[in-house]
């Protein structure tokens, strides 16, 4: 069984079902409930979404439909990591694709894929507001900016070299 | 300029990083709540606001003191109301918000105290970026520090007035900008925008009188509380009053943004805080303030950044932070990027956006790969024709999406037809 498929624990649970309640309307936590849900699991598995819109009091095809209408909420397992190079004008401007082609040759994946050993997905991401740092990419949390083709790949090589 | 000509960041960039209550309030912080509370009704704040023409600060540039008006005062005390900072910077090009949000939180606070007490509501929202996470763990952090502190919570000063803040960090979308799908992701759903009316200001979130504001407009509200209008309108350099982070992204030596009076000339921001065109790179054409303002050419590089000024010239203030198309840069690649964007981002509830702008999309991405036909040029202007105006599809984002379109189907005539002619990008291999 993977963890996608264990039932969310119960101090997760007790988040979600806590956010909802001091919400004026239950849904009003969907976002913020599954967005929690993919911080402990990377991602929100169909037996989690079941799970996050019972506690929410949604029907999950409600549920489903914003967890699909959003860019950051993912329904398909990703990586240990998420490379989120920004494919927005400025940084377009800048030499993005550049940085892509060669993030995708050393990565051995396209946009949208995960390298088979689990390690990074790479993902385009509109505009992260680093324009005056093009081209710039959210590594998880962590925004890099003045990017080259160079840079970019010593970043994800880093990434596959750490364990998780 | 002195810190008192530079209001909004003047307290940015510290060694320390931004500054926390006690070091905000002898910047000069907390005067602005102290005066609004203590010594004005909240109808004097809304009169002081609009005095000093401030406009708003996220691309629409309505006045923010005549926005407010339109909220219900009566019964003021007991209805639930909402004030709500727009943090969803997502225009491309935009880098603005980010650098008040990291920078002073503090500021948004406060900002966002005066504009509570001003319609009287004592809920505040901060709508923000899901990619925004150094600005939401400084949020976090501002927001609880003012609480301990006293700044939000109930009978904030013993005045009476209770404020509350909290974060909501968006799942992403660039629709979440416009006001009523911000109000509509908010409540838990589909971020697709309202009809107007009712307009938030009477029927906003939960059905409750509420305010968007963006996150510039609200950090402009201490220092107008606390200096006055007059001083506000003095800053301004034409029509326009206060002061502007501009910013320009690009081909230039120092890409940047930089608090400077309303009204600067775009040569200004570009030559002197820019640094100019980086060597071997001229400028060609640029979108004065983000993705969804219509080009400009070079030659109007003298252009006041005021409202009325980028108006008169052909576009739009925006967002004011330019976007620099150079002459090595592929003009109909650079509208296929954007198109790109707008296709991707339309939320695909009314027709003519979620089925045009691919279209537009897929139009422009022949062109460039050679493999375009010159009636798709007649499609492209059918396009910007039909989706341009206001009011042919449910809100602004398609027509946002053809200013540049039709503005570049006019600048780049040559380009396109060179593309179409020799069936490539002319410019990709000597790019």
């Amino acid at each position: 069984m993977s963890t996608a498929d264990t039932p969310l624990p119960a101090e997760l649970r007790a988040r979600i079902a806590d956010l909802a309640r001091t919400e004026h309307q239950p849904r009003a936590a969907s976002v913020s409930a599954l967005t929690m849900v993919q911080e402990r699991f990377g991602w929100v598995s169909d037996a989690h979404l079941l799970e996050t819109a019972s506690l929410l009091g949604m029907s999950p095809a409600d549920l489903d439909g914003i967890a699909t209408y959003f860019n950051l909420i993912f329904r398909r397992p990703v990586g240990r990591h998420v490379i989120m190079l920004c494919d927005s004008v400025s940084c377009w401007i800048m030499g993005r694709d550049t940085v892509c082609a060669r993030l995708q040759a050393r990565l051995g994946i396209r946009p949208g894929e995960t390298t088979p050993d689990g390690a990074v997905t790479l993902l385009p991401i509109v505009c992260l507001g680093h324009c005056d740092h093009a081209p710039a990419m959210l590594v998880d949390r962590t925004l890099h900016g003045d990017l080259d083709a160079e840079t970019a790949e010593r970043l994800a090589d880093g990434l596959r070299g750490a364990a998780s | 300029m002195s810190p008192s000509e530079r209001p909004l960041t003047a307290m940015i960039g510290l060694p320390d990083g931004p500054p926390d209550c006690a070091a905000y309030g002898r910047a000069g912080g907390w005067q602005a709540v102290r005066r609004a509370l203590r010594d004005m009704t909240p109808e004097a704040v809304i009169d002081l606001v609009t005095a000093s023409k401030l406009r708003g600060r996220g691309g629409a540039g309505f006045g923010t003191g005549q926005k407010w008006s339109f909220v219900p005062r009566d019964p003021a005390a007991t209805r639930r109301k909402y004030l709500i900072a727009n943090a969803d910077e997502m225009e491309p090009g935009t880098f603005k918000d980010r650098l008040l949000l990291e920078g002073n939180p503090l500021q948004l606070i406060e900002g966002m105290i005066v504009a509570g007490y001003a319609i009287q509501a004592g809920h505040g929202v901060i709508f923000l970026r899901g990619e925004y996470h150094l600005a939401l763990e400084r949020l976090n952090h501002a927001i609880a520090e003012a609480r301990e502190v006293g700044w939000l919570g109930e009978n904030i000063l013993g005045s009476g007035f209770g404020f509350e803040i909290h974060v909501h960090a968006s799942g992403g979308r660039y629709i979440c900008g416009e006001e009523t799908a911000l109000l509509t992701a908010l409540e838990g759903r589909r971020a697709q925008p309202r009809s107007k009316p009712p307009f938030p200001q009477v029927g906003g979130l939960w059905g409750a009188p509420s305010v968007v504001n963006n996150v510039e407009t609200l950090c402009n509200l201490p220092h107008i509380v606390t200096n006055g209008a007059a001083w506000f309108l003095s800053l301004g350099l034409g029509p326009d009053s206060g002061t502007k982070i501009y910013g320009v992204s690009g081909r230039v030596r120092r890409p940047g943004a930089w608090e400077l009076p309303m009204g600067t000339p775009l040569r200004e921001i570009i030559e002197q805080h820019a640094g100019g065109m980086r060597d071997g790179y001229r400028l060609r054409a640029f979108l004065p303030g983000g993705a969804s303002t219509a080009f400009l050419d070079a030659g109007q590089i003298d252009v006041t950044m005021d409202y009325g000024t980028v108006e008169k010239a052909g576009s739009r203030l925006g967002t004011g932070l330019a976007i620099l198309l150079d002459d090595r840069t592929c003009p109909v690649g650079m509208l296929h990027n954007l198109e790109h964007f707008f296709a991707q981002e339309s939320c695909g509830w009314c027709t003519p956006c979620r089925d045009g702008l691919p279209w537009v999309e897929r139009l422009l991405g022949a062109i460039e790969s050679g493999t375009g036909e010159p009636e798709d040029l007649d499609r492209l202007h059918d396009h910007a024709r039909m989706l341009g105006p206001m009011g042919r599809t449910f809100c602004a984002h398609a027509p946002g999406a053809m200013a540049p379109l039709a503005s570049g189907l006019k600048l780049f005539r040559e380009d396109f037809d060179a593309h179409i002619h020799q069936r490539r990008c002319p410019l990709r291999e000597t790019a």
